[in-house]
């Protein structure tokens, strides 16, 4: 019995994982164009999945379109907010636009509690069975759903930044802001599209997520336990982002089963990142994956 | 080569017959940084349709500022232009972003090269063509190969390439967007005079083959001097001297400061600083 436990937590861990891992490049997407370490992260899931659920309870649209609709929005809504309201700092020191993004994530979370509850919000029933069985083991339909979301945009994240001309020209404004633009890329457009693409793909993981806990701002909490993931991973790196999300759900779900096996202690499933994180900072601060500068000796 | 074309003479300008207006002018600029350091002070130059224009100068003169001036990459560093204008092809291109000067055809190749390390030799290649999006772009980067069939080598990341293949990289990444012009910065920096050789063949082999227009900013004086069609020499913001590239490769001044050539002895001895002092003055 304790043997199937720890495989349905690994499981579940896996795939909380991918979801990590998706905000998790998210997150580092931002990081890597603008240079922005974007403390909202966590409350583009929640508008997004308040977004979502709102079109499928109050205008009945089918959950398909629906979904469309709210990623088309998140993506507007990203666009909008770089323009608006990042644009302008371009320039300001670091810590005031991590101040900004902090301000933003308060301001999100108190609008949407001010516009749809405080109560988590079940979404209406999407699919027909709630759960699957996989090799034994119950598996969420709506986690099914997301672990091939989640993989199919990592691939296109692979794709995107390797072959597509948009995706190059991120690269390039990463690497250095003067040389993109003496290539003739427009770092304000590239800015304002990775918010749009961050907060686009960040409402994925929030429909996801809610499908399955109900819409609530508990959703945003999604946003702190990214850090320690992106963190594990390198901040700057994409591919780390992946990885550190996967390890941090992992280490999450096993955490928790070491605790109600052994330990006792409780809750040590929510904070069990938050130590590696600290760890991480002391002995690798540049994560697994994290860029140091070629040195041609 | 007829040299009337090649007249630049500000003085003799207003007796002359009309030139055919240059593809860049710049006209009496002035550059200031943070807003309190004045870097030019009203530096004026043209480059006809064509040639190789030569700007030369000593370290700190403002010649890559002069660069930035024109490709608008100023801007990033806190410069701006208090005065005057550069125009390009009659057109007004100060307070342009600089992705759209690109867009009009004038490509910087940055000094120190500046490729993207951390991408592969053929990802730089696809970046340089970044404003385009024709069909083309494969054939192109086999046109580069053919000019540098080292860089078809090396399937690395570019940051691992040597000196002198990055800046064959920095060159043919230039090929890449098609530019009308093209600002070269210092592109024997750093490189061994063999190789110092090899790139300015290239240079003139690409103006020659391509008709690309080069605006050339050079320490080496006389390897720029030697591809270049005419020249300007600058210092503290300003152009001191212009002309041809034979004539101002003649001048004893530029030979003496730039060439490291001629003079004889007694001009480079101490009892003679003053006549050193009014010479550099270049009355």
């Amino acid at each position: 019995m304790t043997f199937q436990l720890l495989l349905q937590l690994t499981i579940n861990g896996l795939i909380i994982g991918t979801l990590y891992g998706v905000v998790g490049m998210c997150f580092v997407l931002i990081y890597k164009a603008s240079q922005v370490v974007n403390f909202a992260q966590g409350e583009f899931l929640l508008i997004g999945a308040w977004t979502c659920w709102w079109l499928l309870t109050y205008w009945q649209i089918p959950f398909f379109w629906g979904f469309l609709v709210s990623l088309a929005f998140m993506m507007l809504f990203g666009l909008a907010l770089q323009i608006v309201v990042l644009r302008p700092l371009i320039g300001e020191p670091v810590i005031s636009v991590i101040m900004v993004t902090i301000g933003l994530s308060i301001f999100f979370q108190a609008l949407m509690k001010w516009m749809f509850g405080t109560f988590a919000q079940p979404f209406p029933p999407i699919f027909s069975v709630q759960k699957v069985d996989v090799f034994g083991l119950q598996v969420q339909t709506a986690y099914l759903m997301s672990t091939g979301v989640s993989l199919a945009i990592m691939a296109g994240f692979a794709w995107f930044f390797k072959y597509s001309r948009m995706g190059l020209a991120m690269r390039a404004t990463a690497f250095n802001q003067q040389v993109a633009q003496s290539l003739g890329i427009s770092v304000r457009q590239v800015f304002a599209l990775s918010w749009g693409i961050s907060a686009a793909v960040s409402a994925v993981a929030g429909v996801v997520v809610g499908i399955v806990n109900g819409v609530s701002s508990a959703l945003s909490f999604f946003g702190i336990k990214v850090f320690p993931a992106v963190i594990l991973g390198g901040l700057d790196s994409v591919l780390g982002a992946v990885v550190g999300g996967l390890i941090i759900g992992l280490l999450e779900n096993l955490a928790h089963y070491v605790d109600s096996q052994f330990l006792k202690w409780g809750n040590l499933y929510e904070i069990v990142p938050f130590y590696v994180l600290i760890i991480i900072l002391m002995i690798k601060p540049y994560g697994l994956f994290g860029t140091r500068d070629i040195e041609r000796v | 080569m007829a040299d009337a074309a090649l007249k630049i003479d500000r003085e003799a300008a207003p007796l002359g017959a009309p030139e055919p207006a240059p593809m860049l002018a710049v006209n009496n600029i002035e550059v200031v940084y943070n807003d309190v350091i004045l870097v030019l002070r009203g530096l004026s130059l043209k480059v006809p349709q064509g040639q190789i224009v030569a700007l030369l100068g000593s370290n700190g003169a403002g010649k890559s500022t002069t660069l930035k001036a024109i490709s608008g990459l100023l801007k990033s560093e806190d410069g701006v232009i208090t005065r005057g204008d550069v125009t390009f092809l009659g057109e007004r291109i100060n307070g342009v972003s600089p992705d759209q000067i690109v867009r009009r055809g004038i490509f910087q190749v940055m000094e120190g090269r500046r490729i993207i390390a951390d991408m592969t030799v053929m990802e730089n290649l696809r970046l340089g063509a970044f404003i385009r999006r024709d069909n083309d772009i494969k054939n192109d980067i086999e046109r580069v190969y053919a000019y540098f069939p080292r860089l078809k080598e090396r399937t690395g990341l570019a940051g691992y390439l040597s000196g002198g293949e990055q800046q064959m990289l920095a060159i043919g990444r230039a090929m890449m967007a098609r530019p009308k012009l093209i600002l070269m910065d210092e592109p024997s920096m750093g490189l061994s005079p063999l190789l110092v050789k090899e790139v300015f063949g290239i240079i003139r082999q690409l103006n020659r083959d391509l008709g690309v227009t080069i605006l050339l900013v050079e320490q080496n004086a006389r390897v720029a001097l030697s591809v270049a069609d005419s020249g300007y020499i600058m210092e503290q913001g300003k152009i001191v001297l212009d002309g041809t590239a034979a004539h101002l490769a003649a001048n004893e001044d530029v030979k003496e400061f730039y060439l490291g050539q001629g003079g004889g002895e007694a001009r480079k001895s101490f009892k003679n600083l003053k006549s050193f002092k009014r010479r550099k003055r270049w009355l």
